[in-house]
């Protein structure tokens, strides 16, 4: 058992302690991700920079399938489709949280742990409450479970933790999602074009500002 | 002559070997290449070609990590870094300390150009009570020249890579000569929002000098300028600046830049020098020491060819370190030389950094419009409190400027993360509405300041470590003084109170100095260890960075600084390089050396 189940293991277990859960009815749940190859190297200190780069490229991508649903799951609940743009999902986040925590630098491992505890909790959790994973539930129960932990500072003590999980899963989803090109159009960024002169702002954006 | 190996210099005769490529080792060999000197440059890392290598426009979203720091590439995946960082494998440094606020941070770029490719481009110039320090407030030393020696060098610099700026005349903030500048580029809203808020705390707020060409350099007037008497210069460099782009205002600076719109010693300095085909470069470089005559003058160098192992020595009638202030002193100490003063590396600097950022409701869902401008810094705060600081009205002795930033940059993993201090944590399409809201709504200051050298401040061999090649390593002390730690709790006080004065509120309270100040080489300003002055007992070198014992060793990156204004010190260090040369080439000129 990798280093990772078993902080997951050990977190679920005092957690879930006090109710029954699936673990306690028998029924074991999927790995969400395979382990991450002790000796996995890094990108090294003189990486290519003309060449495409690709998750999956410079490390393995380690989330199982029930992995990679649970991370669509969360990942969309936390940037759904509206008006502007698709879902988290649909521009390749969960591709990218995938290679963020299977990467090889200390800040990433970190993050893994966070994460693949975080998601083992949320399937545990909707387990607890609606009788299965989190991936299965409808938005409204989704929700119900995003509303305890989506607070850092008003989450319960007993959501503590878990409310950091989804700090972290959130900062991860928005970085996923607002770099690429439909997230930068989002969010308003109209720059990286080549330009003959750099004019300063519009007037509008000097007035909205007091500025004019 | 252009790039060659180690073996085919082997075969050669030189009258200058530089050490190091960046900005010192670029604008010595630019110098005397083009007065028809015969150079040797070494340089300890790989080759490396901006036009084929730099990321233009690549997004984030295009690199691995969208980009964010590593321990491999720890200024993001795009950073024009490579080979570096703050440990570089089989180099390690040490501290003498275990206390982390006595530990010394040593960032190193092994590669064509060192760390200019990647700087920050900010070119500011020493003021007259820069070079006096002492006489000025009783702390630190005296420079041996004073503003005036430096200023045709500042102008000559500034003209030849491209610097914009303001024409502003301030206490200690001198102006550049007519038609040496650029244009500054237009300010953005924030920019403009801070200097009208600034005002009302009494903070000015005036033009950056950056080496970013907001126009194309002038071929038909500068050449003449440059070179005076000079034809063959003046056509090289004509030919050069006509190659040379303006900036098309897009894509980080940090990058490098392959269109030649900014200074860095790979697109700016070499290119011409090697022109002239004065100039020999050979990279993978080490170099151990320096090497003596038997009548105590420096014979040359020996290095390690990193790319075979094998070991080569090199003769030359002047020998030139210009390896980054603390590898210079390094290679000093390990080749025992013109240290009759002992002082060689005492009194190394960095400079004090602190910071404090916020939020602006005013700057909340702007207009669409494009900021990228010329990367970061269109306008900054020069220290403004001269007189009271005199009137030892402040608790410290020594002066700061800001550099601030705002706007719509980039996207990045941190542009729409940690936003609960604002929110109180959202998600699903009202976590998409505050990332929209929020955006660009930010502003982050930075205070650089002046660090008075002190004796706790030093560097030595470490008695036992060395690198991968077998040569002994650094060891640091590294104190700071009260002066610094109070005008680090000061920084970011009085960027707070900027803040709340442009109707916003900071995400941390601002701290006490020891709590607020990066650690000591964290801002990536070292200097000194081989301290310039007038008397040989106390110095290592003369105003032109010629060692005192050792009269064809010269020394022209930062290890000579007498102090560390807050100002960034690599314009300095060029203007000193330009000057350095100069005199060599005089003392060459009359047979001296």
């Amino acid at each position: 058992m990798s280093l990772d189940r078993r902080t997951t293991l050990k977190w679920m277990f005092a957690a879930a302690a006090a109710v029954p859960s699936l673990r306690t009815l028998g029924a074991m749940p999927d790995p969400l991700a395979r382990d991450v190859a002790a000796t996995q190297a890094g990108y090294g200190t003189d990486p290519a920079l003309m060449k495409e780069w690709k998750p999956g490229g410079p490390w393995p991508l380690t989330l199982t399938e029930s992995g990679r649903r649970a991370t669509q799951a969360l990942c969309d609940l936390i940037i759904p489709a509206d008006e502007h743009s698709p879902a988290a999902s649909a521009v390749g986040v969960v591709d990218f949280i995938d290679e963020w925590i299977s990467a090889p630098y200390p800040n990433q491992r970190a993050d893994r742990d966070t994460v693949l505890s975080g998601l083992s909790w949320i399937d545990e959790e909707a387990s607890k409450r609606f009788g299965k994973g989190f991936s299965n539930l409808d938005e409204k129960q989704r929700s119900a479970i995003a509303d305890d932990i989506c607070s850092a500072s008003k989450a319960a003590p007993e959501f503590a933790k878990a409310a950091k999980f989804f700090a972290k899963f959130r900062d991860l989803t928005a970085g996923g999602f607002y770099t690429t090109p439909i997230g930068m159009k989002d969010i308003g960024y109209t720059g990286n074009v080549v330009l003959d002169r750099f004019d300063g702002p519009p007037l509008e954006a000097l007035k909205k500002a007091g500025l004019a | 002559m252009s790039f060659i190996s180690s073996t085919e210099a082997d075969k050669n005769t030189y009258d200058v070997v530089v050490v190091g490529s960046g900005a010192a080792g670029g604008q010595t060999a630019y110098t005397l290449a083009m007065d028809g000197v015969r150079v040797l440059m070494l340089e300890a890392g790989r080759r490396y070609d901006p036009a084929a290598e730099t990321p233009m426009m690549q997004t984030n979203a295009e690199a691995p990590l969208r980009g964010v720091s590593t321990p491999e590439k720890p200024f993001g995946f795009w950073d024009a870094t490579i080979d570096g960082g703050w440990e570089v494998p089989g180099e390690p440094y040490t501290s003498a300390s275990g206390d982390p606020g006595r530990q010394f941070r040593r960032w190193r770029a092994r590669m064509l150009g060192g760390r200019t490719n990647h700087w920050g481009r900010i070119s500011l110039r020493n003021g007259p009570y820069d070079f006096k320090p002492h006489s000025r407030d009783g702390l630190g030393f005296d420079w041996p020249m004073n503003y005036q020696d430096l200023a045709p060098y500042y102008d000559k610099v500034e003209m030849l890579i491209g610097v914009y700026g303001g024409d502003d005349d301030l206490e200690n903030t001198p102006k550049s000569s007519a038609g040496v500048l650029l244009p500054p580029p237009k300010p953005r809203v924030s920019d403009l929002l801070v200097k009208q808020r600034a005002a009302k705390v009494g903070v000015p707020v005036i033009p950056m000098h950056r080496a970013v060409m907001t126009t194309r350099l002038d071929h038909v007037r500068l050449p003449k300028l440059l070179h005076p008497g000079n034809a063959k210069a003046q056509s090289i460099i004509a030919a050069d600046m006509q190659k040379r782009a303006a900036c098309f205002w897009a894509t980080p600076c940090g990058r490098g830049c392959s269109i030649r719109a900014n200074y860095q010693s790979t697109t700016v300095h070499l290119p011409p020098a090697l022109d002239t085909g004065n100039l020999d470069i050979v990279t993978d470089a080490m170099v151990r020491a320096v090497t003596k005559r038997a009548d105590g003058k420096a014979e040359g160098v020996v290095y390690i060819d990193r790319t075979t192992g094998a070991e080569h020595r090199v003769k030359a009638r002047i020998v030139v370190l210009a390896a980054s202030a603390l590898e210079s002193v390094r290679i000093l100490l390990n080749s025992s030389a013109a240290n009759s003063s002992g002082n060689v590396g005492k009194y190394i600097m960095d400079t004090v950094g602190a910071g404090i950022g916020g939020q602006v409701p005013l700057l909340e869902n702007m207009p669409l419009h494009n900021e990228d401008g010329a990367d970061f810094g269109h306008l900054y705060t020069p220290w403004w409190l001269y007189k009271e600081q005199l009137a030892g009205k402040l608790g410290f002795a020594r002066g700061y400027h800001f550099e601030f930033g705002g706007g719509r940059r980039m996207p990045e993993m941190g542009t729409a993360a940690g936003l609960e201090w604002l929110n109180g944590g959202t998600y699903g399409r009202k976590f998409k509405e505050d990332a929209r809201r929020y955006y660009g709504s930010f502003v982050y200051f930075s205070g650089r300041g002046e660090m008075i050298p002190n004796e706790d401040s030093f560097a030595e061999l470490d008695p036992t470590v060395k690198d991968k090649f077998g040569i002994p390593v650094l060891r640091f002390h590294w104190k700071w003084s009260p002066h610094e730690l109070g005008q680090a709790a000061h920084m970011q006080k009085t960027a707070a109170d900027i803040i709340q004065a442009m109707g916003g509120r900071t995400s941390n309270a601002p701290q006490p100095g020891a709590k607020a100040i990066k650690q000591g080489g964290v801002i990536i300003h070292e200097v000194g260890g081989a301290m310039m002055g007038t008397d040989p007992k106390k110095s290592v070198t003369n105003s032109y960075g010629q060692c005192w014992d050792m009269k064809n060793l010269f020394i022209t990156d930062g290890a000579t600084l007498c102090s560390n204004a807050d100002k960034n010190p690599t314009l300095t260090i060029m203007a000193l390089a330009w000057r350095a040369s100069e005199h060599m080439l005089s003392l060459m000129k009359r047979k001296e050396l």
